[in-house]
């Protein structure tokens, strides 16, 4: 027993480093003082840095993907929201058909539904924007919201919405002084999580973004181009960076509120009952 | 006594249907912005399969099926069509392999700051999935990583040129871009496993590896079969990946694709490839389901 945990460990830290030293490489290349990404490495650098505060198209594709991600993010979470709730709370006839349709966009790979609305928005006469990327986005984030929210609404207790509506609370008030605190983290974990989608997706983004290039649209353009290569790795390892703050956040913010939100909620009813 | 239990059975169907009424007009916004960009594309891809492109941006609207005939003959499409999956099951195969003593490790033998771990195995995949799959282009190019590592420490005269632009390649890149997905839903059913099993199989007289095959491993299947799906699906169409380290030998049904809606300019065979694709990954995920639905059915 002894040995095979020691030799679990010892493949853990190979595994991890099959993961993590491939992605490391990057912010390595990105200090350093060459345009090839070779050994030895040549001398150290923040010159791909100061490009990357000059380049105008790359900050202009970064805000482009912030927009897109940020209204995905909050679109997906609000129809995730509606989903998740009459999934969890309402027995409906043919529930689970619909379901099906509705997570259907995790099963088809990525570039059937970039092609599908490439079709739809040509023929119908639309042009190409960071809209029609969005509307992708939308559809690959929406059954990610759903499954991450109803964990989250299946795990209350349901005794509480009753309780507030016996309390005398219209549905419209319950939900926001009830429901809506104990599934906050939920709410703010599909934020991130169709945000994160949306700012990484290339594919449908590839295909439908038209004069407007999103971040990985301009880093595919660029990866041709070594001269311009090191400042997108200078960017990435930035990405990497606020990604990790990002997580840490939100982890933080996750076991806050896992106390909080029960307290909260649990607070606002007893001093209701007084 | 019959007529108002009769009265109240109606009026309980009608309370029932109008839960489901009041369920579905809840869930109708969900359905409507999802139907209206998925199914009616759906269909219209469709349409287009079945036209002919004469010109730029001009279809011939008569309906054949030409378009699919040209896929399921051409020499070509064939190639292609099992490369892809044969790059795809085995980067599946290999990345499920790879991933589930990680997970078996943090699910059995970590106790305490398992959170961390967990942070661990999956912050790299928080870097940019087109940098981290460039990444792999950077160590196994010509001028790469190992082969100027190789030939600084002089145990190599020249670049070894086997290491990029062939399937290979594309599986060890899409291995390592996937791992995530194959680490989280296996921890996930690994964590569920009621530990009172494991203790009872010891008392009664299991050895550790009779154990991990009579109980661990089956109850994990699941975990497993949501991996192999999640990783095998999208890895079918994946386009970044052939593109970048795959090189001609390489190239997958994507590539082709991609290249109908590019330069090739014919959309109703590209319509006609995405549909043959996604059917043909379609009916594999259904035939693998049933099969480990009776496998895991046999070990119960």
């Amino acid at each position: 027993m002894k040995n095979t945990s020691r030799s679990l460990l010892v493949y853990a830290f190979i595994y991890l480093g099959f993961l993590y030293i491939p992605v490391l490489f990057l912010p390595l290349f990105s200090f350093n003082n060459s345009m090839y990404f070779s050994f030895p490495l040549s001398g150290f650098t923040f010159e791909w840095y100061r490009e990357m505060f000059r380049n105008e198209a790359m900050h202009q594709s970064l805000f482009n993907s912030i927009r897109v991600g940020g209204f995905v993010a909050l679109f997906s979470t609000i129809l995730g929201i509606f989903g998740a709730k009459a999934i969890t709370r309402y027995r409906m006839r043919g529930k689970k058909p619909v379901l099906a349709i509705i997570m259907l966009p995790l099963v088809i790979p990525e570039i059937i539904v970039a092609v599908a609305l490439l079709i739809f928005i040509l023929q119908a006469g639309g042009s190409l924007s960071l809209l029609s990327v969005a509307l992708g986005h939308v559809l690959l984030c929406v059954p990610f919201s759903i499954a991450v929210l109803i964990s989250r609404f299946e795990g209350f207790d349901q005794s509480m919405e009753e309780a507030s509506a016996d309390l005398g609370e219209n549905s419209w008030w319950t939900f926001w002084r009830v429901t809506f605190p104990v599934v906050l983290p939920g709410i703010v974990a599909s934020l991130l999580l169709c945000f994160t989608i949306s700012f990484d997706e290339f594919i449908v983004a590839y295909f439908l973004s038209g004069t407007e290039p999103t971040l990985p649209v301009y880093m595919w353009n660029q990866l041709r181009f070594p001269k311009l290569l090191p400042g997108v790795l200078a960017l990435g390892a930035c990405i990497l960076l606020a990604s990790f703050i990002v997580i840490a956040f939100a982890e933080w913010i996750r076991q806050r509120n896992n106390n909080m939100a029960l307290r909260q909620s649990l607070a606002s009813m007893t001093s209701k009952i007084r | 006594m019959n007529i108002y239990h009769k009265t109240t059975q109606k009026l309980r169907r009608k309370l029932q249907r109008s839960e489901s009424l009041k369920g579905y007009l809840l869930l109708s916004p969900t359905i409507l912005v999802m139907a209206g960009i998925m199914l009616i594309p759906f269909i219209g891809m469709i349409i287009l399969s079945l036209w002919t492109q004469i010109g730029y941006a001009k279809f011939d609207t008569t309906l054949t099926l030409n378009n699919f005939i040209v896929v399921f003959t051409n020499e070509m499409y064939r190639v292609l069509f099992s490369r892809s999956l044969v790059v795809s099951a085995m980067t599946t195969f290999l990345t499920v392999l790879l991933a589930y003593p990680m997970a078996y490790f943090v699910a059995f033998h970590v106790q305490r700051r398992k959170l961390l771990w967990i942070i661990l195995m999956t912050l790299p995949f928080w870097t940019s999935y087109l940098l981290r799959v460039f990444a792999w282009k950077v160590i196994l190019g010509y001028n790469g990583v190992i082969n100027s590592g190789l030939l600084w420490l002089g145990i190599i005269n020249e670049p070894i040129t086997l290491l990029l632009y062939n399937p290979s390649a594309v599986i060890i890149t899409l291995t390592h871009a996937w791992a995530a997905f194959a680490i989280l839903p296996i921890y996930v059913s690994l964590e569920k496993i009621d530990r009172s099993l494991l203790e009872a199989a010891t008392d009664l007289g299991d050895s550790p590896l009779a154990r991990f095959f009579r109980i661990t491993l089956p109850l994990s299947l699941p975990g497993v079969v949501a991996a192999t799906v999640l990783i095998f699906i999208p890895t079918v169409g994946d386009y970044v990946t052939p593109s970048l380290v795959g090189g001609s030998d390489g190239y997958m049904i994507a590539n082709a694709i991609q290249f109908q809606f590019g330069r090739g300019s014919n959309w109703p065979l590209g319509a006609a490839l995405s549909l043959s694709s996604m059917a043909v990954v379609t009916v594999i995920t259904i035939v693998y389901f049933l099969v480990s639905k009776t496998l895991t059915q046999n070990i119960r």
